[in-house]
């Protein structure tokens, strides 16, 4: 009893770091109808910027004290996240807006090949994992229940929380504020938002700075409960998230952050008790994913594709 | 629209280019440095080639190879050690990955210059190696393979068989070192119950495999096994499927990118005891990325700075100024080099290089007999190095420190 609450709880905590990168994907998709494969490397370079922002930018005597230095570690990576991903919107997604969709993915695939290779190249000692400080109240809390111990991290409970209040947040701007109102409207017809003196590349630009900007943090956050980042995190990260996003119903916020959940639980519940344990954790994970599309092809949440005039 | 579509396609694939240019980089540089001009160098140039990881997570061992390789032919051209030819350095890099690693052999031995090949450090990417630098009769000597049935077959234990003649390696084996852990892990510090943690790669298995035999064949429990993936982060789910057992130590076979988070998860998710593994996580990355006191290491040979041969070697790299570590094959990869170079030197004394001389380079190379940075260099029949030293380390004070030396008798 007391493995099962702990791996519910090492699902969670995985799925709380996929469910904030899997927003990103769903609300780009969401606009554009791309997806962004290049986003996890938008999760991965968060981490290296926060990582940059600690080491070079912040003084010593600050790094000491988490409540400096963790919110100006998230203000540096999700800065920089942002940046790239403004640059990235302008420069390889915006010439293609039109152009067949098949055109803007390989690009983002491209794109995410650049920025891991990049970072590899660039930045110091990057050809190996690299050790991330543990920014925060280091502390793990541990119940005797059930026959066993339970532990959980303080580390782990920031992403949780920092997960699901930035869904929540996100859902609220969305479907209250002016500009949520915006987005939702070129969603559905970009020539008709225009009509309504939409700014429709404003909009997107929005968009992806928004998802950026929760994959900086999501960076910050993986930094600091792993203590490590490595370029490959990007990679494994974006297809989980790309997955969850699938799993949820692309364009749907309460979609990807239950999709995100979903497969963190899956695989740390498959690693304890389906056959293969944690050598076929995964396999798991895509087995869920074919059966949600074969009986619904629109995910969770989705809704279905509408086919444009 | 169509023209901005062209354009944005050259971008991508100009970075993309760029990106490919960076990380594929042969250094031959430094070699021509320091030969004094005085050796006759008239023959030519020949070429030792290296393959080892130059880029990912086991970086820091590859960079250590080939820096080890280079200053052992930078000091043969010095002393005009090969009558006649300069020697050079090509490393490959091979991601750590066999399927690299192979186009890596293609590329050296299609180059009729090169003579022999320092590498792999993975025995994954050896065995993809091995037959494709076998049709060349390219000499290949591992500084860090420890899978014993790259030499002695599938059936080592039982009945060895060599598999290449081509083929040697200066370090001690799995099926002396996993062992040598549980002597240690088990009768030295008294763990019972182990459980086992393995990467599922060649070198990781066959290590724990070995060591799971010795354990229990010393009265320990092995508690648990399990397995994590080779892109894993998050360990979590692991652990939950060990604590159960309540272990009282963590034998991993893998390396350290995976194994330093892995300790570290470990402490955090109220699991502190100490994790084991091989030659696989004995460097300092290691504990930069999570290794905690008390953690445990087997490798092979015996402590570089405290072995009398090695002392000139950890001199003569520190004086070359090297951008990186010698990390813990830096001193075999020099000893695997300088195999070559002695065997190449008498192989061309006799006449000019040519690849017919092959054969004769195979020969000596096992023929070859020295002093080297690891001790006594020899190999016999299989190819295996005589040396078969295996030293247990600790992380102590933020350092591995070494525990005990000595070899695994039966």
């Amino acid at each position: 009893m007391a493995t099962l609450l702990q791996q519910l709880i090492n699902g969670l905590v995985l799925g709380a770091a996929i469910a904030l990168i899997a927003l990103g994907y769903t609300m780009v998709y969401g606009i554009i109808q791309l997806i962004n494969f290049a986003h996890g490397e938008v999760f991965m370079v968060g981490g290296f910027a926060s990582l940059a922002t600690y080491s070079y930018v912040l003084p010593d005597s600050w790094k000491s004290d988490w409540y400096l230095a963790l919110p100006l570690m998230a203000v540096g990576g999700a800065l920089v996240a942002v940046v790239l991903a403004v640059i990235m919107e302008r420069f390889a997604y915006r010439p293609l807006r039109n152009a067949p969709r098949l055109a803007p993915l390989i690009t983002a695939l491209g794109v995410s090949v650049v920025l891991k290779e990049a970072v590899r190249l660039w930045y110091p000692g990057a050809t190996a994992p690299v050790p991330y400080p543990r920014a925060f109240v280091d502390k793990q809390f541990s119940v005797e229940a059930f026959g066993g111990r339970i532990t959980i991290g303080s580390t782990a409970l920031l992403m949780i929380a920092v997960s699901l209040i930035g869904a929540v947040v996100l859902q609220t701007y969305i479907s209250r504020s002016r500009m949520g109102r915006a987005m939702r409207a070129t969603a559905q017809d970009p020539d008709t938002a225009r009509l309504m003196g939409v700014n429709p590349n404003r909009t997107i630009v929005l968009t992806f700075a928004i998802g950026a900007a929760l994959a900086g943090i999501a960076g910050v956050l993986y930094g600091i409960h792993y203590t490590n980042v490595d370029t490959e995190v990007g990679f494994l990260y974006g297809i989980f998230a790309f997955t969850a996003a699938v799993l949820g119903g692309v364009g749907s916020i309460k979609g990807a952050v239950i999709g995100g959940f979903a497969i963190g639980l899956i695989k740390s519940l498959a690693g304890q008790y389906l056959p293969g344990g944690t050598s076929y954790d995964l396999v798991w994970i895509f087995i869920l994913l074919i059966v949600v599309l074969v009986f619904r092809p629109q995910g969770l949440f989705g809704e279905p594709e509408r086919v444009r005039a | 629209m169509r023209n901005q579509t062209v354009k944005a396609a050259v971008l991508v694939a100009g970075a993309l280019l760029l990106a490919a240019c960076g990380t594929n980089k042969t250094e031959s540089g430094g070699a021509t440095s320091g030969n004094g001009g005085s050796c006759d160098q008239s023959k030519g140039t020949l070429i030792i080639g290296v393959i080892a990881p130059q880029s990912g997570g086991l970086s820091a061992l590859g960079l250590g190879i080939k820096n080890s390789a280079q200053l052992a032919a930078d000091q043969a051209n010095e002393k005009c050690a090969v009558k006649g030819y300069k020697l050079a350095v090509q490393t490959e890099d091979d991601q750590a990955t066999a399927q690299v690693g192979a186009q890596a052999a293609t590329r050296l031995s299609s180059n009729a210059n090169v003579v022999g090949v320092v590498g792999t450090l993975n025995s994954s990417v050896a065995q993809s190696v091995q037959p494709i630098l076998k049709n060349k009769s390219i000499v290949q000597v591992s500084p860090a393979n420890t899978n014993p049935s790259l030499t002695r077959g599938a059936d080592y234990g039982t009945a060895p068989k060599r598999q290449f003649d081509n083929y040697f390696r200066v370090c001690a084996t799995d099926d002396n070192q996993g062992p040598y852990a549980a002597k240690y892990l088990v009768g030295k510090a008294g763990k019972k119950n182990i459980a086992i943690i393995t990467d599922g790669k060649t070198y990781g298995e066959g290590l724990a495999a070995e060591f799971k035999k010795q354990a229990e064949k010393d009265g320990a429990k092995i508690a648990a096994t399990a397995k994590v993936g080779e892109r894993d982060t998050d360990f979590s789910t692991v652990i939950g499927t060990i604590t159960g057992s309540q272990p009282d130590a963590v034998y991993y076979g893998g390396e350290y990118p995976q194994a330093g988070p892995l300790s570290k998860q470990m402490k955090d998710a109220g699991l502190n005891i100490p994790v084991m593994g091989g030659d696989g996580i004995y460097d300092p990355k290691f504990i930069e990325l999570g290794g905690k006191e008390g953690d445990l290491a087997t490798s092979v040979g015996a402590p570089t700075e405290t072995l009398d041969t090695a002392k000139a070697f950890v001199d003569a790299y520190k004086a070359k100024a090297f951008k990186d570590d010698f990390s813990a094959y830096g001193a075999f990869s020099y000893d695997a080099a300088n195999s070559i170079i002695g065997a190449l030197a008498k192989t061309v004394e006799g006449g000019d290089w040519s690849d017919s001389k092959r054969a004769d380079l195979i020969k000596n190379v096992q023929a070859y007999s020295g002093q080297g940075a690891t001790g006594e260099i020899k190999f016999d029949e299989y190819g295996d190095s005589t040396n078969k030293l295996l030293t247990v380390y600790k992380v102590s004070g933020g350092k591995w420190v070494a525990d005990e030396t000595g070899t695994y008798s039966g």
